[in-house]
């Protein structure tokens, strides 16, 4: 089963990968939680969806998100 | 389970500091990434242009060097002429490339040097704090264009794929944009060829990649990228401008 | 004895260079050095070498900067002018410690000037040129032969300290026909060894990065401090200068470049007058032969500083010879050459009646 990894500490919350690139549409910007810079890192809402398709990785600036299957 | 995403080794360990949803972090990826796919990374000089990218130096995970604002495909020639074995690639915003160190980009495509270009156009001058660059929309607020850039007063942006397909030199020219997932995997086409027609000795190419930068634009990222669809790629159409390989046959 | 050849100043600098084992050259056009880039256009490409006619004398210095700091010997040449668009690539080469050699055939200036001899890039040329703190090592010759020796020599210390060197002639030397003798034995640039600094490609080892900027809180400022440690190792290792005459002289004309040459002969006319005068010829004009000036003043009690300029060079004597000394001066500015008897006649005057 695919695995999406978001390392927290790297992400910066830009919130492009939440934004129609997931075509399982599970990610989202953690509401209650920060990182130690300040951001909502992105998190997985349903992780047995996910296809590891690849998408959010190619989308992410930093790249704060690592897929494995 | 295998790893089958993640930071390339073509990039250094250290975090990029850009600001959050800045493009220029996915157009380092691909590189980085490219320099491992097509085996390259340890006969590659990279040239870090002046402006945000400036620090491309400690992210590129080989050789690289920083040289004065613009100069960057001068530099980049001196390097490639004097060791033709290595790969060299110039990393270059708009106010580097477009605005001071336009005489330096035209005649390092008028020779075709053997030279591949990654240029970032996010319209603005980012690094200084959001002024105008020649790439700036007509219209386009900035620092410097508060009013939004008056045409009249402050001239019309300059079309960088465009202005080189008119010089017979250039290999290879196309304008790409990091906005959705399908424009990046046309972008890391765009670069793996520009890289490969370097390997192949066969000229000058040019990438330009749509960028955002959400801090000098005033958007939030989501905002910015989807402005690039609407708005700033009707400008700078998306494209190939120029590919020698197809008009030899 | 080395073979010897009638050619041009400009001509000697092209084969010294070759000589030198370089094999980059990076130009764009200006009188009065175009020599120059015509003949390496031919010489480097006949040696497999790189010669590129620049869009701009930005681009020239750009390109050298990332010729050398590929771990090639790389060189361009230019005029005054042309030298001023230079400074900000000299500025970043100097701050990433990489060796360039930049010829300046000096016209006369300011601004467009004229195409005539002159040496009023003194200045610019041992003060630094760009912004920031940094000198360039700057050598004078003054004849075909020591164009043809010097660019070797400029590489030399340009690699062992790595910093950019420059020499700095000007029209009349170039434009002369002299005899030179090919006094050394030429380099083979495979023979040169590989720096451990070049990019070239991190196979095998750390990658490497050459940049002049470092925004660490302090880090600038230790590179300065160390780099200001090299340039006091060059002050006191390097300074160059050519006496004559000057065991026994009740004056001391300095000058360098073509005014040695012409004082050269004043000096001679003078001693066949009676009068003791002697030469200063400073070969290094950063580092400026400030010992040996230190320790004439102590006993000379007039100089006379000849320039083709407004007097550049007579700040460096002053500051050498620490009050002890009357310094005086005959400049010609704007492409004004000296002639020996204007010289002859200046020499009478400080001396007066001290026969």
């Amino acid at each position: 089963m695919p695995e999406v990894k978001i390392l927290d500490e790297v992400c910066k919350g830009c919130g492009l990968c939440c934004d129609d690139v997931c075509p399982v549409d599970i990610l989202i910007l953690a509401p209650d939680r920060i990182n130690s810079s300040g951001y909502h890192p992105a998190m997985i809402t349903d992780m047995e969806k996910c296809k590891a398709c690849g998408f959010c990785y190619m989308v992410c600036p930093e790249p704060a998100i690592e897929v494995y299957k | 389970m295998k790893k089958i995403f993640s930071r390339p080794e073509g990039l250094t360990d250290t975090l990029m500091r850009y600001c959050p949803g800045c493009g220029h972090g996915i157009v380092h990826r691909i590189v980085g990434e490219l320099l491992i796919e097509l085996d390259i990374r340890e006969r590659t000089v990279g040239i870090a242009p002046v402006g945000c990218s400036v620090f491309a130096d400690e992210y590129f995970n080989c050789d690289m060097i920083q040289p004065p604002h613009g100069r960057g495909p001068a530099v980049s020639a001196g390097i490639k002429r004097a060791r033709p074995e290595c790969i060299v690639f110039s990393y270059q915003g708009d106010g580097d490339l477009a605005s001071i160190g336009t005489a330096e980009i035209i005649h390092a495509a008028a020779r075709n040097e053997n030279i591949t270009v990654v240029f970032i156009n996010n319209a603005i001058f980012g690094m200084t704090g959001g002024q105008m660059a020649p790439t700036t929309l007509p219209g386009m607020k900035s620092t410097t264009s508060q009013k939004g850039r008056d045409v009249r007063k402050q001239g019309y942006p300059m079309k960088v794929c465009e202005m080189l397909a008119s010089l017979d030199g250039p290999y290879y020219l196309e304008r790409c944009a990091v906005d959705t997932v399908k424009n990046v995997i046309k972008t890391k086409k765009a670069l793996k060829m520009a890289f490969q027609n370097q390997l192949d000795d066969k000229g000058f190419c040019l990438i330009e990649v749509l960028s955002m930068c959400p801090t000098g634009w005033g958007q939030t990222p989501v905002q910015a990228k989807k402005w690039i669809g609407e708005v700033m790629s009707a400008y700078y159409p998306l494209g190939v401008y120029r590919d020698r390989s197809k008009e030899a046959k | 004895m080395a073979e010897k050849k009638l050619m041009y100043g400009n001509h000697a600098i092209v084969e010294g260079v070759i000589a030198a084992g370089c094999r980059f050259f990076a130009g764009y056009p200006i009188t009065p050095q175009n020599e120059i880039p015509e003949s390496m256009s031919v010489r480097m490409v006949d040696e497999g070498g790189v010669f590129i006619q620049t869009e701009s004398e930005i681009a020239a210095i750009n390109m050298l900067f990332g010729a050398a700091a590929a771990g090639k010997r790389a060189m361009t040449s230019s005029s005054s002018p042309g030298i001023s668009l230079m400074q900000e690539g000299i500025s970043y080469i100097a701050g990433a410690d990489i060796p360039v050699l930049v010829v300046n055939i000096v016209r006369g200036g300011p601004g467009l000037g004229n195409i005539a001899p002159a040496q009023s890039d003194y200045y610019q040329s041992t003060r630094g040129g760009g912004h920031g703190d940094y000198f360039t090592i700057t050598l004078a010759p003054n004849s075909a032969q020591d164009l043809y020796e010097f660019p070797k020599l400029a590489f030399e210390l340009a690699e062992k300290y790595r910093n950019p060197a420059l020499i700095l002639a000007d029209g009349l030397l170039g434009q002369m026909m002299e005899a030179v003798e090919f006094s050394f034995e030429p380099i083979d640039p495979k023979s040169l060894p590989e720096k451990e600094w070049a990019l070239c490609g991190c196979k095998g080892r750390e990658r490497r990065v050459v940049r002049s900027y470092d925004l660490k809180q302090g880090r600038l400022e230790e590179l300065n401090l160390r780099r200001a440690e090299k340039y006091t190792t060059i002050r006191k290792d390097e300074q160059r200068f050519k006496d004559e005459y000057c065991d026994d002289a009740d004056l001391v004309v300095i000058a360098y470049g073509t005014s040695s040459r012409i004082a050269s002969a004043a000096v001679r006319m003078a001693r066949q007058k009676g009068l003791k005068v002697g030469l200063l010829r400073p070969i290094t004009l950063w580092p400026f032969p400030t010992d040996v000036l230190a320790d004439m003043s102590k006993r000379i009690e007039n100089f006379l500083v000849v320039e083709m300029s407004c007097g550049q060079m007579i700040d460096d004597v002053k500051l050498a010879t620490e009050c002890r000394s009357n310094i005086h001066f005959h400049g010609r500015p704007g492409g004004g050459v000296p002639i020996p008897s204007e010289i002859l006649e200046k020499i009478e005057a400080v001396l007066g009646g001290a026969r």
